[in-house]
């Protein structure tokens, strides 16, 4: 069985006023079929562990290792990453002018699989895809998330998600921006993908209610950089009533 | 009533960060621009259609690089070409023969010579002064007609040439200045598009790395006819190439589109100046350049005048470059001079920024290689202009030329 194991992470970022300590020492294993819940309050740090499993040059890691099946990720360069089988959902994906969502799609499948997909499949595959994510066809020919809205950015997050067919899926804040339609649209690409190919997930969220359409295995509370508190689903609908109060207060 | 804008954007690429400029004007009446003027500060010393013009090298004082006009280019590396003897003779070229299209040299008497502008720089006079014949493209008839004309054997004696572009009333062409191969060449190119004619006009300058090249094209389009034209910089060790191009009758035409690839140790410039002497004129100047590697180097200098009399003027210019990796260098200014109150729109953007960092960690994360992730993103910059030229054929063969660039030795960068 396949595994992302995250042990004793320290994390921190160049900034302009120099280094700062954001991850103290994060453990986390999700298993290939898992979904884990990593819920915490704005500035915990959420978004710098996505980062930092992906590798994203800004972040440094001070000590700990993050290891897929075993495999050292830390010594992986970015798309190495990507290629052994990791996925980041942005939480702010990036506009790219001038390539064509369908080209940059085209490219990065044959990059993670190390040959071309077969034309007619591929584009059969691309277009059912994105009406599954009710996005219209003209998405596949305007540059890559250039001029999208926020909601349409997120679907295109899932789109590249359902067609690269990661082992494991990080998913930053993917709820974020949108209205109740836009998050169960989303949801069901996230289980499609969870169902088809037994994609373990790790869902970084800040409320709990895309935990209505994605049920979550484990729930983690990130606070200031680490994980303060563990548990089911159950944990979750504490959180929804308490808020992050009592865990803010504690870690003061 | 005059009003002048001028913004300098000069951009050096530092190891740390992002340098990112954005110089942006519009208005749709001078007193916008003015504006602009009060913000930005620097006032041409003259009205661009103000300069000494002479087609004979004696009448122009030694360059000596201070000139506004020079002071951006290495001049001491191209002394040979402003001031030196110029061999005028016949060159060889290739062309296929086109039904429409003459091809053929004519002599100095010709009485197109002259018509379309008269040099304002040494270079130019210099080579106007010595070439024996001038290589005329003829183009006539209605249909449809395209011609690339390859030159690839200047040879690197320094030479002068000029060249004549006429398309005549209601012709519609495409023409293609292959130039390519040994270089040290000062040209004139002068291009007259007759009323109710479209001609695209592209010029490629692909030369040899220690080419050097500098041309004054002189643009002169007619009544309701349209130039498109297209400057294509990627190789050579100096290449600068002035258009200049004047909407003088009513309902007159331009689209100025470059695209540059500067390369470590090489300097690409065009000074651009789009005159809209008439009334009711269109005119739009679009460059993007890319530069890469130790000394890269590009200038660009686009000039807009909106004369006293183009009322109803719609004028647009920009600049964008895309700094790769540490150690290059781009200028760009735009000028814009208005000189009537009456016009539909006149603007100009100018850009320079570096290559960045989260559009390379996103296609990475998705698998993508870091040297096929910067390929895809210079593409995609400079796609916007290649696309704009119409011609599949050339299209493809400027992606292929791009693709080249993308991966010569200095693509490691960075
Ligand atoms: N590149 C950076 N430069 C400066 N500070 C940073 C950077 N990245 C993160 N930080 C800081 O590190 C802390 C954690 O940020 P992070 O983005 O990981 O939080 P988060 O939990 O994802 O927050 P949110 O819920 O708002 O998305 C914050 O205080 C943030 O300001
Ligand atoms: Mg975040």
């Amino acid at each position: 069985m396949s595994t992302l194991k995250i042990e004793d992470l320290h994390v921190s970022v160049d900034t302009d006023q120099g280094t700062k300590q954001i991850l103290r020492g994060v453990d986390l294993t999700i298993n290939k079929g898992e979904i884990h819940a990593v819920m915490g309050p704005n500035g915990s740090g959420k978004s710098t562990l996505a980062y930092a499993i992906a590798g994203h040059p800004k972040y440094t890691v001070d000590s700990g290792s993050i290891t897929l099946d075993g495999e050292q990720v830390l010594d992986m360069t970015v798309d190495q990453r990507a290629k052994a089988g990791l996925f980041l959902a942005m939480q702010y994906p990036v506009e790219i002018p001038g390539v064509t969502n369908s080209n940059f799609l085209r490219t990065a499948k044959t990059a993670i699989d190390g040959e071309q997909p077969a034309i007619r499949t591929w584009i059969k595959e691309v277009r059912g895809a994105m009406e599954k994510l009710r996005m219209d066809s003209s998405f596949a020919e305007r540059n890559v998330n250039e001029g999208f809205s926020g909601g349409e950015k997120k679907r295109n997050e899932i789109l590249q998600l359902e067609l690269l067919k990661p082992k494991f899926a990080v998913l930053d804040e993917t709820d974020s921006g949108l209205d109740v339609d836009a998050l169960k649209i989303v949801s069901e690409g996230v289980n499609r993908a969870h169902q088809s190919t037994d994609l373990g997930i790790l869902l970084i969220t800040h409320y709990t209610r895309i935990l209505r359409y994605i049920k979550p295995d484990f729930v983690h509370v990130f606070v200031a950089g680490r994980v303060a508190e563990e548990g089911g689903p159950e944990l979750a609908s504490q959180l929804e009533d308490e808020g992050y109060d009592r865990f803010l207060t504690a870690a003061v | 009533m005059s009003a002048d804008v001028s913004d300098e954007v000069t951009d050096l690429s530092t190891p740390e960060g992002d340098t990112a400029v954005e110089v942006t004007g519009t208005g749709t009446r001078p007193s916008i621009i003015s504006d602009a003027t009060t913000r930005h500060g620097d006032v041409p010393v003259q009205t661009r259609n103000a300069r000494f013009t002479s087609a004979d090298v004696a009448d122009y004082p030694e360059v000596t690089g201070r000139e506004g006009n020079w002071k951006l280019t290495p001049v001491d590396r191209i002394g040979d070409l402003i001031a030196g003897e110029l061999d005028g003779g016949r060159y060889e070229f290739a062309a296929a023969t086109v039904p429409g299209i003459d091809v053929s040299w004519v002599p100095r008497s010709d009485e197109r010579i002259g018509l379309a502008g008269i040099p304002e720089e040494k270079s130019s006079a210099n080579a106007w002064s010595t070439f024996g014949e001038a290589l005329a493209i003829t183009i006539s008839g209605e249909e449809l007609v395209e011609l690339t004309v390859d030159r690839s054997s200047f040879g690197s004696g320094a030479r002068g040439a000029h060249t004549i572009i006429e398309a005549k009333p209601f012709s519609n062409a495409v023409v293609v200045l292959d130039n390519s191969g040994a270089a040290t060449l000062s040209e004139n190119v002068e291009i007259i598009v007759g009323d109710s004619a479209r001609l695209t006009l592209v010029t490629v300058q692909d030369f040899d790395d220690d080419a050097r090249y500098l041309a004054t094209h002189f643009g002169s389009v007619g009544r309701d006819s349209y130039l498109k034209h297209v400057v294509v910089s990627l190789g050579g060790s100096i290449v600068r190439v002035n258009p200049s191009v004047t909407l003088g009758q009513p309902g007159a035409e331009g689209e100025l589109l470059g695209i540059y690839f500067s390369d470590a140790g090489q300097h690409l410039e065009q000074q651009v100046f789009m005159f809209h002497k008439a009334p009711n004129t269109k005119g739009r100047v679009n460059y993007k350049g890319a530069l890469q590697g130790q000394g890269a180097r590009s200038v660009w200098i686009g000039d807009v005048l909106i004369g006293p009399d183009a009322s109803g003027t719609d004028s647009y210019e920009q600049n964008r470059n895309l700094v790769l990796t540490d150690g290059t260098r781009a200028d760009s200014i735009p000028n814009l001079e208005i000189e009537t109150g009456d016009i539909l729109g006149a603007g100009h953007a100018s850009a320079t920024g570096r290559f960045d960092d989260e559009q390379l960690f996103y296609l990475r994360s998705r698998g993508i290689s870091e040297e096929q992730a910067r390929r895809l993103v210079v593409r995609g910059f400079l796609v916007e202009i290649v696309q704009k030229i119409g011609s599949p054929a050339l299209e493809e063969r400027l992606h292929d030329a791009i693709e080249a660039e993308l991966a010569g030795p200095s693509a490691v960068g960075a």
